[in-house]
Formats: structure tokens, sequence, C-alpha cells
């Protein structure tokens, strides 16, 4: 380096820590170098958040939320869309990037939480970065559920005025707490105003903190990696883990190929099947929102029908409150569950490499039944649907709530010393 | 275990049957740009007096290969200018009493009316070609895929009349299903097979209409996933190179 730019270097760091955090979160913060394609996806999920706030930026410049009619008789918001699509240069391309990143996003994050569940990420002494993780989660399907509002075509609508009426089944406080979030009786333009704010404005500002958090509490404590020995215990002669490597340039080059990779199959769905068959945008939310037209079957977007599924198996009344009520609370407990599992996992070992069979064969059922229920909540509900999915969900909570028994009675392996790469 | 995860497996096909069918031909969509500009030429003369497509404006269809003259000379029957989308002159309010519901805006009705039993362009096609006399609708007209529509058959005097047969039939589950089929009655200007092309060719400019940047972006999408490949190569051989003292 020139004297002429240390100098400047110099100045900056004497009054920011430029180069001291350039070292500790890439130069110098040493990654176990064993990772898998499973680990692709933490970063991925960083680059649809840049892709969904970049295109997002853009689409506000000509998205306008109000839900009144046109000359044409056509709600603003809805043509504006369509204007977005036609008439501004570029506005497809953008409009169907922000609108196939949303399922991308879910597509990458549950991917980046199964990673989690395979390797015991969340395990001690990860805990608070696997609950910061479970936050994010929550936070983005807040983003995605009052985004999925604002195109204001029939499935937003309705869609909207389904998941707010739930909401009113809690007692005492549920009809003002719903009309609170709608702003009005029924959903309406004062509901996609201030839908717009909350995903244009707070939920982004909320995601961008709680990613921040995520990641300084990772480099506090280093990544874990597919066997799930820490690797700060071996170090070598200079202080750095044996089994680790600088981030940079190592896990940078490395994710390069990944995002590559990523953008490829995001391009595919992009430019030759933006509407993903039906699921990244749904066929009926081509036409406009119509307070008056109930559509015969309601389904919500792809990444929430695991947990729809869940909360439509509570068939029930308890304890003299609605069953609706109690579906509620079930889907809330589905997600909020997850920010558990630091401690109802007691098994000795971390990774799936060294857990036992009986581990393994619960967490393939497990998956089989998130499946299961996904694909029964795109679909309207029959008795025998309903038995399917109350089954699954049982199962579900299962997996969460008898982890503590089967993780502690399961025949591990023992775990090596070193990585084994 | 394994019968567990088989049951598991299976149930949700066990689970699945219930719903009416729809049974939807197969539309032949063209991308020619003649068929798309007979297409359009039936659409404004035809359709464009009670829908609208208020997000569609005259001078894109310059992209199916006509002139602005063209456009102006043979097209544009209610608006002045060309830039100008192609919007109707009746009220939403007047035509919800005149056909029970105000006929709504064609400019994406390709890419609403698609479902799981086919293609928004296939719906189209059988519905155009499924209207029959019934002088029980105030209309005179139903339609087979789309009961007590009420929309008329304007596409009659090139049609003709269909006159319907209604069978009840078990349908294998023990219900009465109606089951209806359709015979030529009262002939119109066109023959059968020259009806199917005119109502393909609407149907062609309509999926067009729906997404007119559609073939644009299959090709710019072809040079990006080039790129990428491309630089997929690339960004894989970087890391390999600077992977290699790691073991």
């Amino acid at each position: 380096m020139t004297t002429k730019s240390q100098a400047v270097l110099d100045w900056i760091d004497a009054r920011f820590p430029l180069t001291s955090t350039i070292k500790g979160h890439l130069t110098e913060y040493y990654a176990p170098k064993n990772f898998n394609f499973w680990y692709f996806f933490g970063s991925l999920a960083l680059l649809v958040l840049v892709i969904q706030i970049v295109t997002g930026i853009f689409l506000v410049m000509h998205y306008k939320p109000d839900a009144s009619l046109n000359a044409s008789g056509v709600p603003v918001a809805f043509a504006s869309v369509e204007y977005i699509m036609r008439d501004v240069p570029g506005g497809w391309i953008i409009r169907y990037m922000h609108s196939t990143g949303a399922s991308a996003f879910f597509i990458v994050v549950y991917l980046h939480m199964f990673r989690g569940l395979l390797y015991g990420s969340y395990r001690k002494p990860r805990e608070l970065i696997w609950i910061f993780g479970t936050l994010i989660f929550l936070a983005l399907m807040a983003e995605a559920f009052m985004g999925y509002l604002l195109p204001w075509g029939q499935m937003s609508f309705w869609g909207a005025q389904v998941i707010v009426n739930l909401f009113s089944a809690i007692p005492v406080i549920g009809p003002d707490l719903s009309v609170v979030i709608r702003g009005d009786f029924v959903v309406s333009d004062a509901t996609l105003n201030r839908f717009f704010s909350f995903h244009v404005i707070a939920v982004p500002l909320i995601l961008i903190g709680l990613v921040a958090a995520h990641i300084v509490a990772l480099h506090e404590v280093g990544s874990n990696n597919p066997d799930g020995v820490e690797i700060k215990k071996k170090k070598g002669a200079d202080g750095h883990p044996l089994d680790g490597i600088p981030f940079h340039p190592y896990y940078t080059v490395k994710d390069i190929v990944g995002v590559v990779g990523f953008l490829i199959v995001f391009s595919f769905i992009v430019f030759f099947a933006p509407e993903g068959g039906g699921y990244f945008l749904e066929f009926n939310n081509f036409i406009p929102a119509d307070p008056l037209k109930t559509p015969p079957h309601i389904a919500p977007v792809w990444y929430f029908t695991p947990f729809y599924s869940i909360l439509r198996a509570v068939t029930y009344p308890l304890l003299g409150i609605d069953a609706k009520f109690w579906g509620v609370v079930a889907m809330g407990a589905a997600v909020v569950i997850i920010a558990f599992l630091p401690w109802l996992d007691r098994s000795p070992v971390k990774s799936i490499r060294y857990k036992g069979g009986l581990f393994k064969a619960i967490l393939v059922v497990f998956v089989i039944c998130f499946f299961i229920l996904g694909y029964l909540g795109v679909l309207p509900p029959t008795p025998g649907r309903t038995l399917v999915s109350q089954i699954c969900s049982v199962i579900y909570f299962g997996f969460f709530l008898l982890m503590p028994w089967y993780s502690k009675i399961d025949k591990c392996k023992p775990e090596p010393d070193r990585v084994t790469g | 275990m394994k019968k567990l995860l088989s049951a598991l497996l299976f149930a949700p096909l066990l689970a699945l049957a219930s719903g009416p069918e729809l049974h939807l031909d197969k539309a032949p969509v063209s991308t020619d740009p003649a068929a798309l500009q007979n297409g359009a030429k039936i659409f404004v003369n035809y359709c464009l007096n009670c829908h609208g497509a208020s997000y569609m404006r005259y001078n894109r269809l310059q992209e199916i290969g006509l002139s602005e003259q063209m456009i102006k000379d043979n097209l544009m029957f209610t608006a002045d200018k060309i830039g100008e989308p192609m919007r109707i002159a009746m009220q939403r309010d007047e035509a919800k009493v005149f056909f029970g519901a105000a006929p709504p805006d064609l400019t994406v009705i390709s890419r609403s009316r698609a479902s799981e039993f086919g293609s928004g362009a296939d719906w189209l096609y059988t519905y155009l070609r499924s209207f029959y006399r019934d002088e029980s609708r105030p209309t005179g007209w139903n339609n087979v895929i789309f009961e007590n529509v009420g929309m008329p058959h304007v596409l009659y005097e090139l049609q003709g009349e269909q006159v319907a047969k209604v069978e009840q039939k078990d349908d294998g589950h023990g219900n009465k299903v109606k089951e209806i089929t359709l015979e030529q009655g009262k002939p119109g200007k066109l023959s059968k097979e020259e009806y199917d092309k005119a109502t393909a060719d609407l149907v062609s400019y309509l999926v067009w209409m729906g997404e007119p940047m559609a073939e644009k972006r299959k090709s710019i999408g072809t040079g990006v996933i080039a790129f990428l490949s491309l630089l997929f190569v690339l960004s894989y051989l970087l890391k390999k190179n600077f992977w290699k003292d790691i073991h």
C-alpha cells in the first residue's frame, strides 16, 4: 500500500473501526474448513434480502397503495402493478424479481433452518443466534403476508381477510384487535395503506436489525460445522483454530460459486416461469380485489401452508372458546417452538453424522409431515384431509416436545476431536 | 416404521379425490403475427364493446407487426390517441344492470383463468366454443363450462347456434352429474374448423396481451442464463485455485 493511502486509512482507523471490523468479520474471522453444500444458504438468504430491498425501492417508485377505483373501474393499486409490468421500462423484470424473491427467500430460509437441524447449529453456545434466527423467520412471515396484500388481487384481499379474521377469535380483545390491524371493519384502503407502511418501512428495519444481530452473534462464538465439533478447542501455535480458515478469501470465493448457482435457478424462474406454476403468483391474483365476490377456494401462498394446515387441523373447541382460537394458538406455537430447540435437544452430540438411527428416522418422518402439511394447506379441506393434517400436526409437535426424551436415549457415535472434512 | 412411513406417504393421495372436474380443450396458442393480428381484429370488433383492456395501449399493437396507421384506421373505434389504453364507453354500473355483473377487464384474463385443469388459454378456448341456446336465460344463451353466464354469445354470427343435449350420468362415486353434449344447430358464417381457428387466434391474442413482453422475457432469459453459466465455470475455477492448499 502506498504511504498516501495508508495515511488515509490511518486517519479513518483513528476515528472509526474500519480495519478491525474487516479483520474481525472477514480476513481474520476463522470459519471451519469443512462447510458443505448446506452452508451456502446463509449467505444466499442475505443475497435475497438485498435483492428484495433493492427491487422494492424501485417498485415503490411506481406502485400506488390506493384501493379506490380508477376511471376504468379497476382499483388503482392493482392497475399500478400492471402499469409497472407494462409501461415502466424494465418494470416487469424488477417486479418478477421481487415476486420470485419472496418465494426464494422462504426456500433459502427453510433450507438454512434445516441445516441447523441437521448439524445441531442451535446447540450451546449458539442459542442466541438461533433465537435471533427464529425472530427473523417470524418477521419474514409478517413481511411476506403484508406484502402479499399490496397487488390488491382477489387472493391478496381474501387471504388478508381470512388471516386478520383469525385474530378476532382471541377472547376479549380479539374483535378490537382485528379492527386495529385492519384500521377498518373490513379489509379496505386503510388496511392497504398500513400494510404498505409496515411492508416498506417497519418490518424491513426490524429484519435488518435482526440479521445484523444474527451475524454479530455468530461471529462472536464462531460457526458450527457438519461435524458439530468446536474448532476453537484445537488451536495452533499462531493462536488460530487448526481447522479454521479465514472467511475471506476462502469463503468469499466459495460463496460466489453458490451465489452464481443460485442466480441460475432464480433466473430460470424469473425469465421462464415467473408464475411458478401458480404457486409464486397465484392465478386468482390476476383478478382485482372484489369485496363482494368471495373466491370458492382461498389458499395462502405456499410458504405459509404448513402452518396454515396446523391452524385448520384444530377443530375442537376447548374451555368454551372457539376452535378457531386454538387453531391460531397452535399455528403460533408451531413457529415459536422452534426457538426452544437449544433446550429440547439433550443429545451428547450435535451433528446428525454422530447421532443414532432413532433421531435420523424421526427427522425423516418430521420432514415428510412438514411437506404433507404444506401440500394439504393449498387444498380445500375435506374430512379425510383434516384427519391427515391432524396426524401430521401431532407429529410436528411431537418432534419438538418428545426431543428431550428421544435425543437422550438415542445411541450416538463418539464425536471426533477434529473436523473430518 | 416402514408401515408408518408408507401410510403417511399415501394418505394424501386418498385425501385428494374431490371437487368437480373441468374438462378443457387444449388451446393451440400461436405467437405468429398473422394469427395475433387476426385475433386483435376479432377482439376489437367483438369484445371491446363491453369488455375493456384498460392496461393495454393501442400503440403496443405495433409489437405484433401493425403500423401506427393501420392501428388508427382499422382498430381504434373508441380512442383518439394511439397512446391511449383500450377503454370502453359503457359504464360499470350500467353494465351491472344489463348483464347482472360488470364484464371483467380482459387485459390479463388469460393469466387469471389458469387453474389445475389447464392454462388460462385452454379455459378461454373451451369457453368461447361452449355457448349453447338456452331460452330459460335472459340472454337466450348459456355455457357448458360457465353455467348461467351473464355474457351472451357475441360470436354467434360466426359460429351459429349450438344445441345442448343434457344427460344425467353417474360419476362413479354414486353422484348424479349433468353431462352436456353440444350439437351444431343453425349454422353461422364460419365452418366448425374456421370457427375453431378464429377462436384460437382470439385466444392467442388474449395470451399475448396478458403479457406482451413474454417473448422478450424468454430471449433475455436465455442470454442471462448463458452468461451466468459461464460465470459459474469461472467462479468455480477461482474457488478451486484459492482452495488448492486447504486439505
